[in-house]
């Protein structure tokens, strides 16, 4: 399996595989087993795995093992989770701010965005950004839209966003860049739940428009 | 036991500690302290362990009134006029601190620790999250923080009378830091003329600048291509450049992924000093090698490592 490493700042690194989640989720399993030494985190992202050292020093050590690690046999990990989870979306403008800016980019009425948004099968690719962030990939193509040039300072919780061909769901307030087109009910992330994050690496995800009253009395 | 009642909580005080270095998974960054170092050195002049729970105060006026008698110690920017030396604080006395004149941010470490409740692992404040800390937020006139049992003997109050910081570990706000930096992974996307801009002229801290980092605005810093990225890792330190072409400085707070790309990364040990700027501070950026920065750190734990075997000579 094709891999290549680079120094993320002085104490961490990026291993860069291939963009199948297959591949991120065996790289950052057979990094976990291998147990390197001064290591203190490991995160699967789209194409990429981030490896946390303690020091300095301890990424410098651990750069020549964890190529070789890489360079042996695939483990053969199988992809976690394959639960399917339903997440109600209202794609009204009232939640939708940037429905426009994705309607002139993608030249589809606002409905259209929402039926083509809701109609694709999803899956996690990795939780990060904030807490309990999902990335999904299956995004269509007709709906792919770069990001703002200027983040937000506060995006609502729930927020449903497109970023570039991706899409995800903002759990909490915080800024972002991502174009947003709709709000969920769910909450996406509870430090007191176990797990605190609702979704997964892994998991398959499919929207479901719901209507205004609807969202109004969710879980009500 | 021993509490802390905070008569004034200033424009923004948490609890904070080493933070949670493990959990990027699910999406928790590592949070803790901005400059970690001044918090471990503080806890370390009161007597505590370098994981307790400490004050972060971002700015002032704080005042807090002690149940009993406490030692206290200020790091960082100069929220208090014994900075990198510890205090004894009486029963019923209150502490003051003001804001800092320069830089943003001071550690006030008390003997015994914050006793708030570990979540995942850490007794941080993650604002974003809502949890750790008092509640998952900044504190408020009237809080009630419980303090720890101190682990040290009465002695070492007298003991450590005369012991400090050394200066630059105790106050580390400078109005104009170079901040040094090794290249980030997509350094070589950027033009000629942006790598020579951000490393040769300043940037000014905007408005926008908080616990997760701070939107600087000078030379914009243009790539030769707009390609969108894919998110990957980011690490407090990390300078990346949003679409407009302006950089933005991670912090302790920051993300666990982003898209933006990487221009550059700040060193771990001058990290300190990113956590010190605020609006209108002009920094600089000075490219150095990770040999240099690896050097760099190892001589900062090792100086550290002989701090911690001269408090314990003293205290023993």
């Amino acid at each position: 399996m094709p891999f290549e490493t680079t120094p993320l700042g002085d104490s961490a690194l990026l291993v860069r595989v291939g963009d199948s989640l297959g591949e991120v989720v065996d790289t950052a399993q057979r990094l976990e087993a291998a147990k390197i030494p001064g290591v203190v985190d490991i995160a699967p992202a789209f194409a990429s795995v981030g490896v946390f050292f303690t020091s300095p020093r301890e990424r410098a050590n651990g750069a020549a093992e964890i190529r070789e690690t890489l360079r042996e046999k695939a483990a053969g990990g199988s992809v976690p989770g394959r639960r399917v989870m339903e997440v109600p979306v209202c794609y009204e403008p009232e939640y939708g701010f940037d429905l426009a800016v994705v309607a002139q980019q993608s030249q589809l009425s606002p409905n259209e965005i929402a039926l083509r948004h809701a109609g694709a099968a999803y899956q996690v690719r990795c939780v990060g950004f904030s807490p309990g962030f999902p990335y999904l990939s299956g995004l269509p193509k007709a709906l792919n839209t770069p990001r703002r040039a200027v983040p937000r300072i506060a995006v609502p919780p729930g927020s449903v966003a497109i970023g570039g061909a991706q899409t995800g769901i903002y759990p909490l307030s915080s800024p972002g860049g991502w174009n947003i087109i709709g709000r969920t009910p769910l909450r996406l992330f509870d430090a007191a739940r176990e797990p605190a994050a609702l979704l997964q690496a892994g998991d398959h995800v499919r929207f479901v428009a719901i209507t205004r009253a609807e969202f109004a009395s969710w879980g009500k | 036991m021993g509490k802390i009642t905070v008569l004034r909580a200033g424009p923004f005080t948490t609890v904070q500690d080493l933070g949670r270095p493990q959990h990027r998974r699910a999406g928790i960054g590592p949070g803790g302290a901005l400059d970690l170092h001044a918090a471990r050195i503080a806890n370390l002049l009161v007597g505590n362990a370098e994981e307790s729970a400490l004050l972060e105060v971002t700015s002032g006026p704080v005042r807090l009134d002690f149940a009993d008698e406490r030692i206290v110690a200020c790091c960082g920017a100069g929220v208090h006029d014994s900075l990198g030396r510890p205090i004894r604080i009486a029963p019923n006395e209150e502490l003051q601190l003001r804001a800092p004149r320069q830089g943003s941010r001071g550690w006030i470490a008390i003997s015994g620790g914050i006793d708030l409740p570990l979540v995942l692992g850490s007794r941080a404040t993650d604002l974003r999250g809502r949890f750790g800390g008092l509640d998952g937020r900044a504190l408020r006139d009237g809080d009630e923080l419980p303090l720890g049992q101190p682990l040290s003997h009465p002695d070492f109050t007298g003991r450590i009378a005369s012991w400090g910081a050394p200066a630059e570990w105790a106050r580390t706000a400078s109005r104009h830091p170079a901040l040094r930096v090794v290249r980030g992974s997509e350094w070589e996307d950027f033009t000629v003329a942006a790598k020579a801009a951000f490393l040769d002229k300043s940037y000014v801290v905007t408005a926008e600048a908080d616990r997760m980092g701070a939107r600087l605005k000078g030379a914009a810093l243009p790539r030769k291509t707009q390609a969108e990225m894919l998110s990957e890792a980011v690490v407090p330190g990390t300078i990346q450049v949003a679409n407009e072409g302006q950089p933005i400085l991670l912090l302790g707070d920051c993300q666990t992924i982003g898209g933006y790309p990487k221009i550059a990364h700040v060193i771990t040990v001058d990290l300190p000093l990113a956590a010190q700027l605020r609006p209108n501070d002009s920094v600089r950026f000075q490219a150095v090698s990770l040999r240099d920065a690896e050097e760099l750190f190892s001589a900062r734990a090792a100086d550290l490592a002989r701090f911690r075997a001269g408090l314990q000579l003293r205290s023993s």
